[in-house]
């Protein structure tokens, strides 16, 4: 019983890092359509900003916030104005191409200007057990979910409680009809790609320390993040996050009691009955589009 | 619209043009592979520099350039410089069979790497037919069981230091019941295979065998088994970097039983990496700058001033393999690839003959290379030698 309750924990850890992908990646499609196949590479850059900023002589806690400000400028700004903008006008799927074009060239940007090997990154806190009901568990695990739940709340109660929120939600849903009741439909969609920037490097600040930052990490996170949006709901971001904590948890279990060498064909094989039974996703709506 | 068709047919010849060029531009011998010059001698290095290999690749290939370096600046050997360029395999052995194809059409003298097993396992049959002596950094064992007499190792072969660590385990430990971690490769799973042999030979039960991927990057569930298995040891077969991650999840996780290891897992790179989640690691350690022998000291300042980070056993391998090359040259008297292949089998460098070798090494009729060794423990983020093993021919 300790053991599944561990594996839990260690689930629920990574889960929570892909539930942040993944809500990042659904509000770019809820407000601007963009499927961002960089999104791994978004996640795994910020860790490399904050090595930058650590090598600059900053300490940890001020490099990973400079990081974050970093990433959010030119994840979020730069990332929308440069490819988004231009390559939108011209349909989805051009984007789709543009983003995974982007991908490659993060990847092997850092690969040359940084390191193609893995680099050592700090931990928020020091590994540490913490015993809950007779069961160890690991700080670092604990940090990892309280962090997640902490940022994903934050973002909850944003987007529903605040009246900018409610013009981006506004936005989401109907951008004409956001547009004549006077949002300004440009801030809020960019106001979306900062967020989803911030996400990415939250994920990031998380991940690394476990993964430790590598330049290949995105393409492990980028798509377990598609696929965790997939199964949850990819126009609902309270599904994205429950698609990303399914994930994480199943790999774990999958990869202790199943199979460790097919534990990789598990969410592909979740994302392949869902698209089967639910297409909208669990927690998705179905959506009819004119074409 | 004339127009425009005359300015399509415009373009496509251009572009047609540009392509003839640029094939052309790639079929010429000298930039494919590194400029040559008609007196130098071409010894291509093809090796991991991305990928899972990068680790052991780049301290591989930084051990030889700072040999190249040393040995041009004195000349080179016999009179002639060395041309070494370095061709990426990025961990990818069908890339390193690629890159083995395109260097044999310029005629290299020797090839070095690669350092994955798997590589090695498919670019020997091509050194073999080619007749090109093949000096490599992988450890699998089937590497030196194939009759292939172009290829040799600058590293202990698993048949050689299974043994090792295996009485380690039984004398030094006095473990009755080990749990084993290996990355599912061809390293990995001929390490396992005789690290298992061993294990049945001295009557130590194998309590868990846990297999894991190249590049896995989440062990809390191999760590759960190995938790559950509750052995006295646990014996991690990895790469350096998967290593580290392993290390880091059995400390979140506690993990009880001794840690042990084969060199990779007490490499500078997995203690950089890992942090202190590497301190209390035990093995057996074929090379170290660390070791209590002068010269293995000296090229760890050496390397040190010269590329900035501490190196692992791979840069000492790749170091040696081009001093090997010099004092096996010097010994037949010309760049003859053949001639230096049979002059390797049954052959002993020592370091007072020939320095840059660094210890005393000794290849057998396989291509095997038996030379002193040492176990080892990590101790405050450092790797502490407790003890030099002595050539297995001594």
């Amino acid at each position: 019983m300790s053991s599944v309750l561990q594996l839990l924990a260690s689930g629920l850890a990574t889960g929570a890092i892909y539930a942040l992908i993944a809500v990042g990646f659904s509000l770019l499609w809820q407000t601007s359509q963009t499927i961002n196949f960089a999104q791994g590479e978004f996640v795994m850059v910020p860790a490399f900003f904050v090595l930058v900023a650590m090598n600059l002589g900053l300490p940890f806690p001020v490099a990973a916030l400079v990081g974050i400000v970093v990433a959010a400028l030119v994840l979020g700004v730069l990332f929308k104005h440069v490819i988004v903008d231009p390559m939108l006008r011209h349909g989805v799927l051009p984007l789709v191409v543009a983003t995974i074009a982007l991908s490659l060239f993060m990847r092997e940007a850092v690969k040359d200007f940084y390191s193609a090997q893995a680099q050592p990154f700090p931990s928020l806190v020091a590994d540490r057990d913490i015993t809950i009901f007779g069961t160890v568990f690991s700080a670092q695990s604990l940090t990892v979910i309280a962090v997640a739940v902490v940022v994903v709340a934050a973002l909850h109660g944003f987007l529903s409680h605040t009246r900018l929120g409610r013009m981006m939600q506004a936005t989401a849903q109907n951008p004409s009809v956001a547009r004549i009741l006077g949002i300004p439909v440009e801030r809020m969609i960019l106001y979306t790609f900062l967020i989803n920037a911030v996400l990415c490097a939250v994920a990031s600040i998380l991940i690394s320390p476990i993964y430790l930052a590598k330049f290949t990490n995105g393409e492990t996170l980028g798509l377990a993040a598609f696929v965790a949006a997939v199964i949850g709901g990819f126009n609902q971001a309270r599904g994205a996050m429950l698609g990303g904590v399914l994930l994480g948890v199943l790999d774990n279990l999958c990869a202790a009691y199943v199979s460790a060498q097919y534990r990789a064909a598990v969410p592909l094989l979740l994302l392949v009955v869902i698209i089967l039974f639910r297409p909208q996703g669990i927690l998705g709506r179905a959506e009819e589009r004119t074409v | 619209m004339m127009h425009t068709l005359r300015l399509r047919a415009l373009s496509r010849r251009t572009a047609l043009g540009a392509l003839v060029a640029a094939a052309g531009l790639l079929a010429l011998p000298g930039l494919s592979t590194g400029a040559r010059a008609a007196d130098d001698v071409f010894i291509p290095n093809i090796v991991e520099l991305s990928g899972a290999g990068a680790v052991s690749g780049t301290n591989w290939r930084d051990g030889i350039i700072l040999a190249v370096e040393e040995l041009n600046a004195k000349g080179g050997i016999l009179g002639k410089k060395l041309n070494v360029p370095h061709l990426d395999t990025q961990s990818d052995a069908s890339i390193a069979r690629a890159q083995v194809q395109k260097v044999m059409d310029d005629k290299p003298y020797v090839i070095l790497g690669p350092v994955f097993s798997g590589s090695v396992l498919v670019t020997m049959t091509q050194a073999q037919q080619n007749e090109i002596p093949e000096i490599v950094g992988g450890e699998a064992a089937a590497i030196t069981q194939k009759g292939n007499p172009f290829v040799f190792r600058t590293s202990f072969g698993q048949q050689a230091s299974m043994p090792k660590i295996a009485n380690y385990i039984r004398d030094g430990l006095k473990a009755k019941s080990v749990a084993v971690l290996w990355v599912n490769n061809d390293f990995g799973k001929g390490g396992r295979d005789n690290f298992m042999k061993e294990m049945q030979a001295r009557d130590i039960k194998v309590v868990a065998d846990v297999s894991t991927e190249s590049g896995q990057v989440d062990f809390a569930a191999d760590v759960v088994k190995l938790k559950n298995a509750n052995a006295d040891a646990v014996f991690v077969y990895t790469n350096e970097e998967e290593s580290a991650r392993f290390l880091k999840e059995a400390r979140k996780q506690s993990l009880k039983g001794a840690m042990i290891g084969e060199t990779t897992l007490l490499s500078q790179k997995v203690i950089e990496l890992a942090g202190d989640a590497a301190n209390g690691v035990k093995g057996h350690v074929g090379l170290s700058a660390d070791a209590p022998v002068a010269s293995l000291n000296e090229f760890g300042q050496k390397f040190k001033k010269r590329f900035n980070y501490a190196n692992d056993h791979n840069a000492i391998k790749g170091y040696t393999a081009i001093y090997m090359i010099k004092a096996v040259t010097e010994k037949i008297g010309k760049f003859d690839s053949q001639a230096f292949a049979k002059a390797l089998h049954g052959m002993t460098i020592t370091p007072d003959k020939e320095p840059g070798i660094l210890m005393e090494a000794t290849w057998d009729q396989n291509g095997d290379i038996d030379r002193a060794s040492f176990l080892g423990e990590v101790v405050n983020g450092q790797q502490k030698i407790v003890e030099v093993l002595p050539k297995i021919g001594k």
